[in-house]
């Protein structure tokens, strides 16, 4: 299927390498053949991806194969070293002025969701303990200024204006001394979406800029976007010196490619990623997360921090395990499942597990009514049967089904989806046969 | 063809003459760094005298794929190009220049007939977040006033900040009526509403806004599909049109978006905004390509005007002229 997911692409990829006993030109090659395409169909930059592929192959033919790995493995680390380096080495957090307010400047094209992200920006720095003001500095598109406001107070953020007639390095300017004397320690300010080719209105961001010289400027990109973006970020960069980037829209099932083209035209480091339509929906960026997602191994740390919130750590510890070891049996599953449903929509929490395809996803996209009934259709299991689940014959399922209120179709189904989930679990096993459990980095190939 | 290019050429003669107010202008000048980028490099690589060969092929994909176009669209067209050329034996670089833009042509205007819009219409307009929906609807707005049409806004995105609002100042540019709930309401019973002011009123075109969503959400699609069952229901004697809108910048992620909307509402039509920008928009011809959806107008801009019907004569030449 054309929508294979890069992640899926290069499991593919290195699965064919894998088991093979050297590493010759002729692998590598046939390898980078694959891994330019899925980086192409990913939409990362054409040039990128040129120049990327030509370090890797270069560095893989140089190299010796480590005598702990086999060849695909090499080829494998090589890759994910080389990406993870090209989308920077380390997380970068927001420079906060010692003498503030701290001035944060909100950039990027039409449409790209520069007034939901400064909302979303502002309720996550609240929640950090700072009182941020939120400046509306779009005097252009219609109703832009109105929703800035209701942005504002629906996360009980105060929203400052000057209307649209006054100019916006006018009401920067201004906004400034409002925080000051108000005691508002950052002030974020969201200008209007515009071209990078548009002369004028670059010129009036740069005269924004000169007047209240921004701590950070922070340009806001669309993760959908396609080879463009090389254009777009080296435009706005010139012409203000970003001090980094915000990926947004990353819940939809875009590939992301355009996080490693910013990167490599900017060097300016991705600061933050949106991927949701609530106020929350704001994660610090992770780049060898983000790295090791691309190349497969999902974004494992994610998930484990997004359940630890729910769930203690020692559990999901123990779930990472499980995981990794197989064991995984339907008592965990309802653990899961009931630790999951407080924590926002499942199929975004799949999504985070290695190896998963949304397209083969479909099979176990769960809903809360499904949940109510696969919880129904596990208790109404022995102590056995959920530790075994191949046990279960048609009398058992028969007597599932009383006890649970449910359908013989809907208990086949549930264990159905079970084993497409263990089967998921495996691919990722595979992957991460050799991965150490609990640290930050995960090299799974070490 | 040379026939091909001669025709487009006389048509635009007779186009630009016509067009006291410049709109075949306003298209060129939206269009210009778009083609400026792609017909400059393709004029480079096809220099007089080169010749027609493996690395020739290379460079011409290169542009498909930096244009958006995608990897198996961009090889399929690279495919028919060699097969073409070595049909026809091809030895001169200018004549498969060409070849490639009769190719794309032909994907742009297979099975296509051109748009008509007979009142009583619905026009629901769907898409992804920001892609411009809203805007294009003040632009659609427009155009149909200016045709003497009856038109009605109906406000069903009442999801996001302010959008009602949004709309709102559109219809008053407009100068025409809106039909609006407040903000958190059913969007499904805001184009009942409008539906039912709409008959009442004799209006000609109605526009629906929603709210953007991204496909992948089953909710959000599951609410869409809701609103489009009420379209189906209650203006069953109207003629209904569903247009996604489409940013240009967007990359290969573009053709899931035609898809899932396809699914749910029956795109009929794609309406491509920002090519004001240097974004390409080369993934409708892979849209067209793979699920035969024809675009129907592009954004060139902010403004009211910024907007025109999509042709794919006028398209292709002017990114290849
Ligand atoms: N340069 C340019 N900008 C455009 C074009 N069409 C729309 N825009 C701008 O893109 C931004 C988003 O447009 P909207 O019309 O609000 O988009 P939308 O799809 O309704 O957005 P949501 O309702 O938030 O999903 C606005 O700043 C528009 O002015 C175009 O053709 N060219
Ligand atoms: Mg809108």
């Amino acid at each position: 299927m054309a929508f294979e997911s890069l992640t899926g692409k290069l499991q593919d990829i290195f699965k064919k390498l894998r088991g093979k006993g050297k590493l010759s030109e002729k692998d590598v090659k046939e390898a980078m053949k694959e891994v330019k395409i899925a980086l192409l169909e990913a939409d990362v930059n054409f040039k990128v991806v040129k120049e990327f592929i030509n370090n890797v192959t270069e560095k893989s033919l140089g190299q010796e194969v480590m005598e702990s790995l086999t060849p695909a493995q090499h080829v494998i680390k090589i890759v994910n070293d080389e990406l993870t380096a090209l989308m920077g080495s380390k997380e970068s957090k927001i420079n906060f002025s010692d003498k503030p307010p701290t001035v944060i400047m909100m950039v990027g094209l039409q449409g790209s969701g520069k007034t939901t992200t400064s909302g979303k920006l502002a309720n996550y720095l609240k929640s950090k303990g700072k009182s941020p003001v939120l400046v509306a500095c779009d005097i252009y598109r219609p109703a832009a200024i109105k929703q800035l406001q209701v942005v504002g107070s629906s996360i009980n953020v105060p929203v400052f204006s000057m209307g649209d007639k006054t100019s916006p390095v006018d009401i920067a300017k201004t906004s400034i001394d409002f925080a000051k004397n108000n005691n508002y320690n950052v002030v974020i300010i969201d200008t209007a979406g515009r071209l990078h080719v548009d002369e004028e209105l670059m010129d009036e961001l740069k005269n924004i800029k000169d007047a209240v010289n921004p701590d950070e400027i922070l340009l806001v990109v669309d993760a959908m976007t396609g080879q463009d973006v090389v254009n777009v970020a080296e435009s706005f960069n010139e012409k203000l010196d970003i001090d980094g980037v915000i990926l947004t829209k990353l819940d939809g099932d875009t590939r992301g490619g355009a996080a490693l083209s910013v990167k490599a035209v900017t060097h300016k480091p991705i600061k933050f990623i949106a991927s949701g339509e609530k106020f929350t929906d704001i994660e610090v960026f992770h780049p060898d997360r983000m790295a090791s997602r691309i190349l497969g191994m999902g974004d494992v740390l994610s998930l484990i921090e997004k359940a630890q919130a729910q769930i203690d750590e020692k559990k999901a510890l123990e779930l990472q395990k499980k995981i990794l070891e197989q064991q995984f049996s339907f008592d965990d599953f309802l653990e899961q499942l009931q630790g999951l449903k407080n924590m926002g929509p499942i199929d975004q929490l799949f999504s985070m597990i290695p190896g998963v395809n949304m397209s083969k996803l479909k099979g176990i996209n769960v809903s809360d009514k499904d949940i109510k009934r696969i919880e129904a259709i596990i208790q109404s299991m022995t102590k056995e049967e959920r530790q075994n689940p191949s046990i279960i014959n048609g009398s058992r399922k028969k007597r599932i089904a009383a006890g649970s209120g449910t359908s013989i179709q809907q208990v086949n189904s549930l264990l159905k989806q079970f084993e497409q989930t263990k089967k998921m679990m495996k691919q990722f096993t595979d992957m991460g046969k050799n991965m150490k459990i609990g640290k930050r980095k995960m090299p799974f190939f070490k | 063809m040379l026939n091909f290019f001669k025709k487009i050429k006389k048509d635009n003669e007779i186009i630009e003459k016509e067009d006291k107010k410049g709109l075949y202008q306003r298209l060129k000048d939206g269009l210009a760094r778009t083609r400026d980028n792609f017909t400059a490099k393709i004029d480079d690589i096809l220099s007089l005298g080169r010749k027609v060969d493996d690395e020739l092929f290379e460079e011409l994909e290169e542009i498909l794929i930096l244009a958006d176009v995608g990897v198996s669209t961009t090889e399929k067209i690279i495919d028919n190009l060699k097969e073409k050329a070595k049909e026809q034996k091809v030895k001169d670089a200018e004549k498969i220049k060409e070849l490639l833009a009769e190719e794309i042509y032909d994907i742009m205007e297979a099975k296509e007939t051109s748009l008509k819009i007979t009142p009583p219409t619905l026009i629901l307009i769907v898409g992804v977040n920001g892609v411009g929906k809203t805007t294009t609807i003040g632009k659609l707005a427009n155009k149909f006033k200016r045709e003497g049409k009856r038109v009605l806004l109906v406000a069903a995105d009442t999801f996001r900040a302010a959008a009602i609002d949004q709309l709102d100042v559109w219809a008053g540019r407009n100068n025409c009526e809106i039909i609006r709930h407040e903000e958190g309401s059913d969007p499904a019973s805001v184009l009942f509403d409008g539906i039912k002011a709409a008959k009442s009123r004799n209006v000609d075109v109605i526009l629906c806004d929603t709210a953007g969503r991204l496909h992948n959400k089953k909710n959000l699609m599951e609410e869409l599909k809701k609103i489009y069952r009420v379209a189906q229901r209650e203006f069953n004697e109207g003629n209904i049109e569903t247009f996604l809108v489409l940013d240009a910048t967007t990359g290969q992620n573009a053709i899931q978006q035609a898809k899932i909307f396809k699914e749910a509402t029956d795109v009929t039509g794609i309406i491509l905004t920002k090519l004001d920008g240097t974004a390409k928009g080369g993934i409708v011809i892979s849209i067209k390509s793979e699920l035969d959806i024809p675009v129907r107008f592009i954004g060139v801009g902010e403004g009211i005007d910024d907007f025109q019907e999509f042709d794919s004569e006028k398209f292709v030449k002017a990114l290849f002229e």
